[in-house]
């Protein structure tokens, strides 16, 4: 049996055919469309390597079967930048060295701009260290992940602001 | 993963008659997609429920109950207003839960039935004893059995949360506290085919909201499951308490409350020792199994902590640490 849905992903409409219903968004999205930048570390929601947006929203793609996401809107890593413009939490990534070997550093950025969206953390570092607990870091780069999330938010909520002005 | 065939009805009419043995239903598939990926779970036919309409309203009652859909996510009712004012110490345990991405897939009905960890390697003949212990019961199950692995049914049942189900049947209410004790051959209550689609909190858990607080110990302070924890609401007239509510969680097959040590807080004036008295009292009968004995005294002091953190008040802002015993010192380390 096979299954067709179409996603947007990454603001462009595609038509997907998928032949088993066990793909996971995140081998349909490394494997079978070639986008490799959302990594695979733990395969079981437990590294947030995977991070992606659904909707809008932060989860991970290794939990989610691609058969289930007809109609959906993915971003992943490869979406954030405006072509040559890096997305401002991209920019305050490195600006802060939230990184070492940057295995987790795609699901890391993910995570941060669903979590800037949520608005649950604000700059306050305590709340943005426990609103990424989910983005396990193997080379302990959270200093510098904690300083890139609270520099984002303050630029991304002053951008805001300007334009509101 | 073994083959599977899939479904995505469109009507809860629909998902019903898709129902044959061997099923399962999907919610945010968090729980269970992870388990199918260990062979732990083997569905024939996987049903979606992501399409079903309706299920996804959280409505707040005139009476000050609590109406919330099957499919709405973990993440959705925490952060609901309403919901959180009333029930603050079911928010404080959803987000003291697994992680922002799991809370924005995983659905309230998934949350509720949930397995418990030890499924994950059960089916493989392992024995429980050798492995890692952290998640046997030392109350309430006869041998080597996993706790119930949920955060947030532990406050839901303190408040005596409904559960609203269809099946083949038709539809039926059953308290939580019932849908969740497992018998000698069924993980819950539910029948074959039922599905759940709504949780209801009765309105006299809402008068509990100014001191309610569920605290939650770890390995880690996030993200990770329960090595204990403990729901405390208390209701006050005027010094003395005039009712209080206790549930503790990851130390049994299912959230475990006892009226007695509930009881015994009536009347009182909140004081260490009373506190000490309900843990006690909540915690007689506690065996250890294999290498669990640090558990009971875990147990016994997160009951009390709760319910001196309960006794104090429930804060305007849920803490930076949702449930975690650190969140009152928690300073800023990041030197930032
Ligand atoms: C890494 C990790 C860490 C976690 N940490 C925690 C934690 O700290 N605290 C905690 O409480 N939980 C934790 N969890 C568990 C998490 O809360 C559950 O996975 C989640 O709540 C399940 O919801 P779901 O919608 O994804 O369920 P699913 O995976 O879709 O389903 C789970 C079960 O419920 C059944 N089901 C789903 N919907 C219905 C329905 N409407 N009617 C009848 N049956 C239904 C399914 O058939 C299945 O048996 C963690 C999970 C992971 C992967
Ligand atoms: S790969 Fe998905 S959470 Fe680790
Ligand atoms: S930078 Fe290496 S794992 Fe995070």
């Amino acid at each position: 049996m096979s299954f067709s849905l179409t996603l947007t992903l990454n603001g462009a409409q595609r038509d997907i055919v998928l032949d088993d219903p066990r793909v996971t968004l995140l081998d349909l999205l490394r494997d079978r469309i070639g986008l490799p930048g959302t990594k695979k570390g733990c395969d079981r929601g437990q590294c947030g390597a995977c991070t992606v947006l659904l909707n809008g929203k932060r989860v991970n793609a290794c939990l989610a079967l691609a058969v289930t996401l007809d109609g959906a809107e993915i971003t992943t890593i490869e979406g954030l930048a405006d072509g040559d413009t890096l997305h401002p939490v991209q920019d305050a990534f490195i600006e802060a060295d939230g990184f070492q070997c940057g295995y987790c550093t795609p699901g890391q950025i993910m995570s941060a701009v669903g979590l800037i969206a949520e608005g649950r953390a604000g700059d306050d570092p305590e709340r943005i260290r426990e609103g990424m607990s989910g983005n396990i870091c193997r080379c302990a780069a959270y200093h510098g992940i904690t300083k890139a999330v609270q520099e984002a938010t303050r630029r991304m909520d002053a951008a805001t602001k300007g334009d509101a002005a | 993963m073994i083959p599977f065939a899939f479904l995505q009805p469109t009507s809860v009419d629909d998902a019903l008659a898709a129902w044959t043995p061997g099923a399962a239903w999907l919610g945010g598939g968090t729980n269970l997609v992870d388990l199918m990926k260990t062979g732990g779970g083997q569905p024939s036919l996987l049903i979606d429920l992501s399409r079903l309409p309706g299920l996804r309203d959280i409505e707040m009652s005139d009476d000050g109950g609590a109406r919330v859909g099957a499919l709405v996510s973990n993440a959705d009712l925490a952060d609901h207003p309403a919901f959180a004012a009333r029930f603050p110490m079911v928010a404080e345990a959803l987000l003291a839960g697994a992680s922002g991405q799991i809370r924005n897939a995983a659905t309230v009905a998934g949350n509720i039935l949930q397995y418990p960890r030890d499924a994950f390697f059960k089916h493989l003949g392992e024995d429980p004893l050798d492995g890692d212990t952290t998640s046997l019961s030392i109350l309430g199950a006869n041998g080597p059995v996993a706790v119930h692995p949920s955060d947030f049914c532990v406050p839901l049942a303190a408040l005596d949360a409904v559960v609203e189900v269809q099946g083949p049947n038709g539809p039926r209410d059953i308290a939580l506290a019932d849908l969740l004790a497992p018998t000698a051959d069924t993980r819950t209550a539910l029948a074959p085919g039922e599905l759940v689609l709504a949780l209801r909190l009765p309105a006299e858990g809402a008068t509990f909201a100014g001191h309610a607080r569920y605290l939650k110990v770890r390995d880690r302070t996030s993200f990770a499951f329960a090595l204990t924890s403990a729901a405390a609401a208390l209701r006050f007239d005027g010094p003395r308490i005039a009712e209080a509510r206790l549930a503790l969680g990851a130390v049994a097959p299912t959230p475990w409350r006892v009226a007695e040590a509930e009881a015994l807080m009536a009347g009182q004036a909140p004081d260490a020792d009373l506190f000490e008295r309900a843990a006690q009292t909540a915690l007689s009968g506690a065996v250890a199994i294999g290498d669990t004995g640090w558990k009971i005294e875990l147990a016994r002091r997160t009951a009390i902590r709760a319910l001196t953190l309960a006794a104090a008040h429930t804060p305007a802002r849920l803490p930076a640490l949702p449930g975690s015993p650190f969140a009152a010192q928690a300073k800023d380390h990041a030197h930032a």
